[in-house]
């Protein structure tokens, strides 16, 4: 099978500060990978190296090299076809000051979609995917901006999901919505996971040991282990840091 | 739950020393703060109340319809307040365009390099320009060099200059308004800069670039300088009531230059004219202000966070 990712010896730095050391992983596709760690130890800068949003920060460099379907993605001349290759779900949940429908059907115009029945059937799809469809069905023209945290976090997954991406990256999406909820996408992540490859990052120890198949753990810049959450979560992963992490007992 | 501390209701709210103290000094801060609005309200009220005061024998609407007559002495304002539109207009028309796309430029697209340190640097530094030393360089480059001549043309184009780099920081600082979230949030969906420029930033930053712009209306009506080696002249009779009665290749009057020779290079000049003029000219100017605040508000109604 091969694999849906390749990243090897990968370094970023801002500026002179180190945030990623030559790491090197592949992912599979169609699994749920979920990377854990400490804050600063490069998870979010990971992601964005991967949609190549890195870019807009201007004191960072990127040396290495990561492969999506085996191209290395500094090859890719279209990056706008790259990002929509990719859903990305920020921690903060952001509304776009746009109403909840224009929200999700933002990805799918930008690339040119224009009829409104296929806009529509997207927008309903999505938003029941990040289960906000409920919520919001009778209100589709409310500003974005106007939901609750929690519900502006889902709608960010809801457009993540709108260009039908093959990877979904989610950096920390539970942090802004109630257990049940986090549950319920849970729940619509494990069934996402036959159409694409799902990146995990998260600080729920918990959240990682119940949905992902692997598990990497980062810290400060490094890959310290990256293994079958069975493994990483059992007695004796490789690493001593890893079982301390997992187990809270770190540092 | 036992608690030892005994709280009375009697003594629970009672003011302390401390309470006393903080209380008079938020009500001297107050009053202070207070006593510096007024002092900023009342020089213009005197400034509008005289103004008018001097002026009602001769405001009329005839007043602003009809060209001087008698050698400046008598008549209305007709030729110098067209002039006046025409310089505001012709000079935004040019500047405006330029300033709000420079700094979309500048906010959205420039990395940080040598050139955009030198641009954020000429803009700072030409906006501290003097007036009269913009009004030299018009006579250089627009009325010798470009060989507009002395023309509403070249006056123009002199106070495009002068508003433009104050019509970039405003307009810069509209942009930087909208939350660099929103951006992000656009760029991980696959849009390009210019889509997330059109479709995010410029509708949530319009009111405060407008407002920017209009503002620059009240500086190119007030100066004299720029534009009286380049275009203005003492006196020049147009057609009366005729909103196109000057060709932007010839020279015009103007309202603050009128103002200004009415005031000082005319003798017996009926006393009311020159409040006149000047009650038109800040009328005018105060008019457009009050123009852009509403359009502030409405646009800010619609603001969408």
């Amino acid at each position: 099978m091969e694999n849906k990712i390749e990243i090897s010896d990968l370094q970023v730095h801002y500026g002179n500060k180190p945030a990623l050391n030559g790491i090197s992983f592949d992912v599979h596709p169609n699994e749920i990978l979920s990377i854990i760690g400490p804050a600063q130890s490069g998870k979010t800068t990971l992601l964005k190296v991967i949609n190549r949003t890195l870019e807009f920060t201007p004191e960072a460099t990127v040396q290495g090299s990561v492969k999506l379907d085996g191209v290395d993605i500094d090859t890719i001349g279209d990056v706008y076809e790259l990002r929509r290759r990719i859903g990305m779900v920020l921690p903060l949940p952001v509304g776009l000051p746009l109403s909840v429908y224009d929200n999700v059907a933002f990805a799918p115009r930008t690339a040119g979609l224009r009829t409104k029945s296929e806009l529509d059937e997207i927008v309903e799809r999505c938003l029941q995917q990040a289960a906000l469809w409920d919520e919001v069905k009778d209100r589709l023209d409310t500003l974005g901006t106007k939901l609750s945290g929690g519900q502006q976090q889902r709608l960010t997954i809801a457009r993540a999901l709108s260009h039908q991406p093959e990877i979904l990256c989610l950096d920390e999406f539970s942090i802004a919505i109630d257990p049940v909820t986090t549950m319920r996408i849970e729940e619509v992540l494990k069934t996402l996971q036959t159409e694409m490859t799902i990146l995990l990052v998260t600080n729920l120890v918990q959240q990682a040991k119940r949905l992902a198949n692997r598990t990497a753990f980062f810290l400060n810049g490094d890959l310290i282990e990256i293994d079958t959450t069975d493994v990483i979560f059992s007695d004796n992963p490789t690493n001593q840091a890893t079982y301390d992490y997992v187990n809270g007992t770190f540092g | 739950m036992n608690t030892d501390i005994q709280v009375s209701p009697e003594t629970m709210f009672t003011e302390t020393e401390i309470g006393k103290q903080k209380r008079w000094i938020e009500n001297v801060m107050r009053i202070f703060f207070l006593v510096m609005t007024s002092l900023m309200i009342i020089p213009l009220l005197l400034i509008v109340g005289y103004l008018l005061y001097k002026a009602l024998p001769v405001l009329s609407l005839e007043f602003i319809f009809a060209n001087p007559k008698d050698n400046m002495r008598a008549g209305g304002i007709w030729a110098p307040f067209l002039g006046t539109i025409y310089l505001v207009v012709v000079s935004l028309l040019v500047s405006a365009p330029i300033g709000v796309f420079a700094a979309v430029y500048l906010n959205e697209y420039a990395r940080e390099s040598w050139f955009t340190r030198i641009t954020n640097l000429a803009v700072v530094n030409l906006a501290g320009v003097p007036s009269i030393v913009h009004a030299l360089f018009g006579v250089g480059a627009f009325v010798l060099f470009a060989r507009l001549g002395e023309s509403i043309l070249a006056a123009s184009l002199t106070l495009a200059i002068m508003t433009l780099p104050v019509i970039i920081a405003s307009t810069t600082e509209a942009l930087k308004a909208v939350p660099m979230s929103f951006r992000e949030a656009c760029w991980n969906l696959g849009a390009t800069r210019w889509q997330t420029i059109r479709r995010i930033v410029i509708p949530n930053s319009i009111s405060g670039i407008l407002t920017g712009v209009i503002l620059q209306v009240s500086r190119a009506a007030g100066e004299t300088a720029p534009i009286m080696f380049t275009g203005a002249v003492f006196y020049k009779a147009i057609a009366e009531g005729n909103l196109f009665a000057y060709n932007i290749t010839e020279q015009c009057m103007a309202l603050s230059l009128h103002l200004f020779t009415i005031s000082t290079q005319v003798p017996d000049v009926t006393e009311g004219i020159p409040y006149g003029t000047a009650v038109v000219l800040v009328g005018s100017v105060l008019l457009i202000n009050a123009a852009a605040i509403v359009l502030r508000v409405y646009l800010r109604t619609r603001k969408k966070w």
